[in-house]
């Protein structure tokens, strides 16, 4: 896979959150970890503890930022003080690039603080699009966006999730982040396949993926992050590493967090299938696929 | 809701639609309210968009983001406030916590800035906390600070040629995170009597510090009987602080944050005080403090502080 601007972090490795409960065993133990991916909206504070624990992360560790509330799915034009100190706050991490999800999450200034899926439409996707380029813009930083999970499709759709993202990056031209567990769950969500999902994203926009854990009821999954990895998003996520080639990879535990070491030992098990992706015999299946 | 998205406009009508079935409260049964607003099912509103599929109508499709939406704000609310919750008891708090967010949904990207306003509803919308409501707005206020003070911004500290370039006409400002306060009642003291409570609880449970221990029936520490008191909610080196002040001190603080000179802020303060009393030693003694504390600052050139 050529590098360019979205998958040229090669040296970027496994990550994981930056998450309060491990504040302490970081700060203290100060772990091995590759890098670490912190909630922007957690950080975009003036002042205080927040702050003063990132600042103590960032003399020791690489920060990716993520993002939970840019919606840059919603109507509504992004909101001026929000770029202003979300910008404040790359220029603090120095963030090789920053994430957001590809939702809408507000409407006439009133947010839900949830991820919303959006009619896949190209009247949407085009407005999407602007407004990832002028978030990218004021930020200068490059922006790739994260596919969510979703539990409703909506009659006004015109495409598949998969086409309506390859749209929107391509009108952008930004990177994703390919979120593997969330393709797996919207897949029994909405009764798609999920390798039909991997094989038709342009892989060479990949920039990040995420793994995490979800939680089955009697209808449907629903994205918890508060368990391991399960094995059929590893398999997807192997199948993403042979497209992708070498991808800068963070698992997710947001919910029920156990200890630090129990938290970066699910992640690191992701090792072998980057390993994979480099070797020879790697690198030749995924020329052929 | 337009049948065809092809617009922003379209795209705007749509999220309002959506938005609208996430903003109403749940039913007693944790669903969507059976009448959308203008009477129409609800469930015929959801199948105008959402999709059904064979487990799942278009109505449960769209309870499941309902759901989400306010076990995520109430869940904030009940983080925000466990003073306020312990004052009127979970089901009376998650009442006013539903109809505060009902009229107030959250305007600001950040879930920090949820419970803003909560002091002000209580005191709009006194049956909510009856016959406690001056209670639970002196708790609500003092619960409020306390999240500024955790992550309020801290200016440069005021310095010597500051002080000497101003002279007499000196305004100095007070560190944003630093809220001073009038209370009717001792909330200080309940809100440590509760910690001290959890801590026990937590102590004798696990070692987890997130987990509320099940089975336990955790007393409430007394409520407190109403004393007017002055407090400081402030921080040090990042770890938050309560501190008790005399009633001239809080007015001497209160006239300095509206931007009143020092001479004025001193004078307006003691108008009315014990004469008596050496005030003037007893007011360098404050400023002494409060110098060491780090409260003064310069004045924002973005307003008060």
């Amino acid at each position: 896979m050529p590098a360019n601007p979205f998958n040229n972090h090669t040296d970027y490795g496994i990550g994981i959150g930056l998450r309060v409960p491990h504040y302490r065993h970081i700060l203290e133990k100060k772990p091995v970890v590759d890098w670490f991916e912190i909630i922007s909206e957690n950080f975009m504070v003036d002042g205080g503890r927040p702050l003063e624990i990132l600042d103590k992360i960032l003399e020791q560790y690489r920060v990716v930022q993520h993002g939970v509330s840019m919606y840059f799915g919603s109507a509504d034009k992004p909101s001026r003080e929000h770029l202003k100190q979300l910008k404040t706050l790359v220029r603090r991490t120095k963030t090789p690039w920053l994430s957001d999800h590809l939702c809408w999450g507000s409407v006439d200034g009133r947010y839900t603080h949830d991820l919303l899926p959006m009619p896949y439409t190209f009247a949407v996707a085009k407005h999407t699009a602007a407004k990832i380029r002028e978030v990218r813009d004021f930020v200068e930083v490059p922006v790739c966006v994260e596919n969510v999970s979703s539990y409703a499709e909506f009659h006004q759709s015109e495409m598949t999730e998969w086409e309506f993202l390859s749209e929107v990056v391509e009108m952008a031209d930004c990177g994703i982040l390919l979120d593997v567990n969330n393709i797996y769950v919207s897949s029994k969500n909405h009764s798609f396949d999920p390798y039909d999902y991997l094989n038709n994203v342009p892989h060479d926009r990949v920039g990040q993926i995420h793994i995490a854990g979800h939680k089955k009821y009697k209808k449907y999954i629903l994205d918890t992050h508060d368990h391991p990895v399960l094995d059929p998003v590893w398999q997807l996520y192997a199948h993403a590493i042979k497209l992708c080639g070498h991808t800068a990879t963070l698992l997710e535990w947001d919910d029920r967090i156990p200890s630090f070491d129990e938290v970066h030992n699910e992640a690191l098990k992701a090792t072998r299938f980057l390993g994979e992706a480099t070797s020879p015999a790697g690198k030749a299946e995924a020329v052929a696929a | 809701m337009p049948p065809r998205i092809t617009s922003v406009r379209h795209l705007r009508q749509f999220q309002r639609v959506m938005a609208e079935a996430l903003f109403r409260p749940l039913s007693a049964s944790d669903g969507l309210q059976a009448k959308w607003s203008d009477g129409r099912p609800t469930a015929s509103v959801a199948a105008e968009f959402v999709k059904p599929n064979s487990r799942l109508s278009s109505v449960e499709r769209l309870e499941i983001y309902a759901r989400s939406y306010w076990f995520r704000v109430l869940d904030c609310l009940y983080d925000d406030y466990p003073g306020v919750r312990a004052i009127l008891g979970n089901n009376r708090f998650m009442k006013l916590a539903t109809a505060f967010l009902a009229q107030f949904p959250s305007e600001s990207y950040s879930l920090r800035n949820l419970g803003s306003r909560l002091p002000k509803f209580i005191l709009d919308q006194p049956a909510f906390s009856a016959p406690r409501t001056l209670l639970v707005a002196d708790m609500a206020r003092f619960e409020w600070a306390q999240v500024v003070a955790f992550d309020g911004e801290a200016l440069p500290l005021l310095t010597p040629d500051d002080i000497l370039d101003a002279g007499a006409k000196l305004r100095v400002g007070l560190q944003p995170y630093l809220t001073v306060m009038e209370c009717s009642y001792p909330v200080d003291e309940f809100a440590l009597a509760l910690k001290k409570r959890d801590a026990a609880l937590r102590g004798e449970a696990s070692n987890a510090l997130t987990a509320m221990p099940s089975g336990h029936t955790a007393a409430r520490p007394r409520l407190p009987r109403a004393k007017r008191i002055c407090v400081a909610i402030h921080r040090q080196e990042n770890v938050l602080f309560f501190k008790r002040l005399e009633p001239e001190a809080c007015a001497i603080l209160t006239a300095l944050r509206v931007g009143r000179t020092l001479s004025a802020a001193c004078a307006t303060a003691l108008r009315d005080s014990n004469p008596a009393i050496d005030w003037s030693a007893r007011v360098r003694e404050w400023f002494q403090t409060w110098q060491a504390l780090g409260w003064f600052c310069r004045r924002s050139s973005r307003g008060r502080t």
